[in-house]
């Protein structure tokens, strides 16, 4: 770039600069969106225009944990008295929290579907990454008969729309009792990612000297040792990009979940719009079911960020 | 103490014959140098002896033991890389004492073996530090460091100095040479480069197109070359060819090269021992090194007129090409001494640095004048 800039390039700049700003508002109005609504109280979630200033509550959340029934007169004045804050946040909405027989408070579905969803796409990528890694190294590391076309299979997976085959899927897993386990969901989405984390892995695997595993195997290493304390340990910035991908893919994944789960193993996704049905729409418990949904992808991707980065630019640096 | 012997060996790189019948024994503490263009074989023998790489056919014996099926973790041998390799996440602490992490040596002794061989190698202020930190020349003191600490049965070097800068080349070359001296471990060491074989080797191992061309001391190989490649591969500037016919005159015998008019004068015995190895003219080729031409100012008996064309002044020396026929005969003279192209001067062929060669097999006569 010249050091001394011109003014129409001054001017150009400053319009590039402002494009960029117009595009990021652009993409983070849905966020922010979806975050004002999560803390709004019920009757401003849906006014038009949209109310901007409100004093944010935590009612949406509490909501969200609880199951409710509606209130069909106010509540009796020693109840109210007698219930805790948050309690009353649920009968100032017309509700109230649903209780056994012996007074337990009872939860919604969403820390269960939540949980689900944890278990479902964490166990998924490291399954993806790991099986994706041992496969990618097999492919960078050793002549095999076949090896493009191999390749070429692999990715050719990712080739037919995934719902496509979603009733076979089904039918599939209803006659061996997949459906509605956590295992069946791990499975379909291992599968999906796999082809996805072997390319990728085999990419970043590629970019390794084959020196350094020769180097460690006339020092007496295995090549098993000198996999995981060369190779692993090198190739941790490919690992943490394709974890980042698989997880986001497996978190995100609305389809299958909705088709192949229904209460024990169902994931966030298809509950969270499952719950508009259920008399007049929340949209604030809604909103505050989605806000919480998005947070486990922005920290995993925000503590993993550096290698992401890096990884975005392999190859770019390392030779 | 290791001697290193390979017997037949043979290797193929799908229909490639990289190497072919090799057969080489290398005594304890010697210093070898495998010497060659890329793709001669050189680095895939190295790689055969680390075990990096199967051979088709052969024996690979360590101290009298075959070790062609043994896995290259087993064969107890240090292997330094053109590239380093050092780990990149690793400290050159970690990188030097990974070697010994393998056989799970205690910790105090870890400590210990790599603090005095970076204390050899004068590396010790670097132990914290990590390879991305370092210079070149430093990265290979590491590499040369990681491969010393378990003091393995022999070194291997696939030319451990190629990727340095000239001046920084030279200064490692004299490092290794201390340290092999000091150390004294058999040691095998790659390059394409002849001057790094000279000054290094014990014995120098050419090879051509997979087949070994000659073994023999820097000495040997310089002044009494197996054949046409070793005689142009070592030296330079490289020795100077031509197809020469020999014919017997009174009291001499002469030496024409190419067609040209002006023939070289020999003594008398040259056409006896061609006769007697069974060389017959138009089969012969004359090998002369510059400095084996002798260049006067004035014409004196047995010097035949030439006319200078281009000059390298090189500072010590400079290096003249001399037209005969129509070719040029390249010769090393004292600095300045042509003054400029153009200049008629006189030529002459010393015979006691003459090679004569078979011109169809390449191989020498074995001729000493």
């Amino acid at each position: 770039m010249a050091a001394v800039q011109t003014r129409s390039e001054r001017a150009l700049n400053r319009l590039a600069i402002a494009a960029v700003l117009v595009i990021t508002l652009l993409f983070l109005a849905p966020i922010y969106w979806i975050t004002s609504t999560a803390f709004k109280p019920r009757n401003l979630a849906t006014t038009i225009p949209p109310t901007v200033v409100f004093e944010p509550e935590i009612s949406p959340f509490v909501k969200l944990f609880t199951k409710r029934s509606q209130l069909r007169t106010a509540p009796e004045p020693e109840d109210y008295a007698a219930a805790p804050w948050w309690e009353r946040l649920v009968f100032d909405g017309g509700e109230k929290v649903v209780r056994s027989g012996r007074g337990e408070v009872q939860l919604s579905g969403y820390p269960n579907r939540f949980m689900n969803s944890l278990i479902v796409a964490i166990t998924s990528t490291v399954l993806a990454v790991s099986m994706g890694t041992f496969t990618a190294y097999g492919f960078s590391r050793f002549k095999m008969k076949g090896e493009a076309d191999l390749l070429f299979f692999i990715l050719s997976t990712r080739m037919l729309p995934p719902v496509v085959v979603a009733i076979p899927m089904f039918l599939m897993y209803r006659a061996v009792g997949l459906n509605d386990t956590h295992w069946g969901l791990i499975i379909l989405y291992t599968a999906f990612n796999l082809s996805f984390s072997v390319w990728l892995m085999k990419g970043f695997i590629d970019e390794i000297p084959k020196e350094y595993e020769e180097a460690a195997l006339v020092d007496g290493y295995t090549r098993l040792q000198a996999f995981f304390k060369i190779v692993l340990p090198e190739a941790a910035t490919g690992i943490a990009a394709t974890a980042v991908f698989c997880f986001i893919t497996a978190w995100n994944e609305y389809a299958f979940a909705l088709i192949m789960t229904n209460r024990r193993a169902q994931t966030a996704p298809p509950f969270i719009p499952s719950q508009v049905g259920s008399g007049l729409p929340d949209w604030t418990v809604i909103a505050a079911g989605t806000f919480l949904f998005l947070l486990p992808v922005a920290i995993f991707t925000f503590l993993l960020r550096n290698h992401l980065l890096r990884g975005m630019s392999f190859g770019a640096i390392r030779k | 103490m290791t001697q290193i012997e390979l017997r037949g060996i043979e290797k193929n790189f799908g229909a490639v014959q990289v190497i072919k019948n090799l057969n080489l024994a290398i005594a304890d503490n010697e210093f070898i140098v495998l010497l060659g263009q890329s793709g001669c074989g050189k680095t895939t023998t190295l790689r055969a002896i680390a075990g990096l790489e199967t051979v088709d056919e052969g024996d690979i014996l360590i101290d009298g033991q075959p070790v062609q099926h043994l896995k290259a973790s087993h064969r107890d041998i240090a292997f330094v890389f053109q590239s380093f390799s050092l780990y990149p996440h690793m400290t050159v602490f970690e990188n030097i004492a990974f070697p010994l992490r393998a056989t799970r040596g205690n910790r105090t002794d870890i400590e210990r073996e790599v603090q005095a061989v970076a204390k050899t190698l004068q590396i010790t202020h670097l132990l914290a530090k990590r390879p991305s930190a370092l210079s070149g020349g430093d990265m290979q003191r590491v590499a040369i460091g990681r491969a010393l600490v378990r003091r393995p049965k022999a070194m291997l070097m696939d030319e451990p100095i190629g990727a340095l800068d000239a001046k920084l080349r030279e200064e490692m070359r004299a490092e290794i040479k201390r340290l092999h001296i000091k150390q004294g471990s058999t040691t095998i060491y790659v390059t394409h480069d002849q001057v790094e074989a000279m000054s290094l080797a014990d014995r120098i191992v050419v090879m051509h197109e997979g087949v070994l061309q000659q073994v023999g001391t820097p000495h040997e190989v310089y002044a009494r070359p197996a054949n046409m490649f070793v005689a142009q591969f070592v030296g330079s500037p490289v020795m100077n060819m031509a197809e020469v016919t020999v014919s017997a005159d009174t009291g001499h015998a002469r030496v024409q090269v190419w067609d040209a008019s002006t023939a070289f004068d020999f003594p008398s015995s040259v056409t006896a021992q061609l006769a007697a190895a069974g060389a017959e003219n138009g089969n012969v080729t004359l090998g002369v090194r510059p400095e084996g031409v002798l260049v006067s100012r004035e014409a004196r008996e047995g010097f035949v007129p030439v006319e200078a064309h281009i000059i390298e002044p090189l500072g010590s020396h400079d290096i003249v090409d001399l037209q005969v026929g129509a070719q040029m005969l390249r010769a090393r003279t004292k600095s300045g001494f042509v003054a400029r192209p153009g200049e008629a001067v006189w030529a002459r062929i010393n015979p006691a640095q003459a090679h004569f060669f078979d011109s169809s097999t390449g191989t020498s006569f074995g001729i000493r004048l």
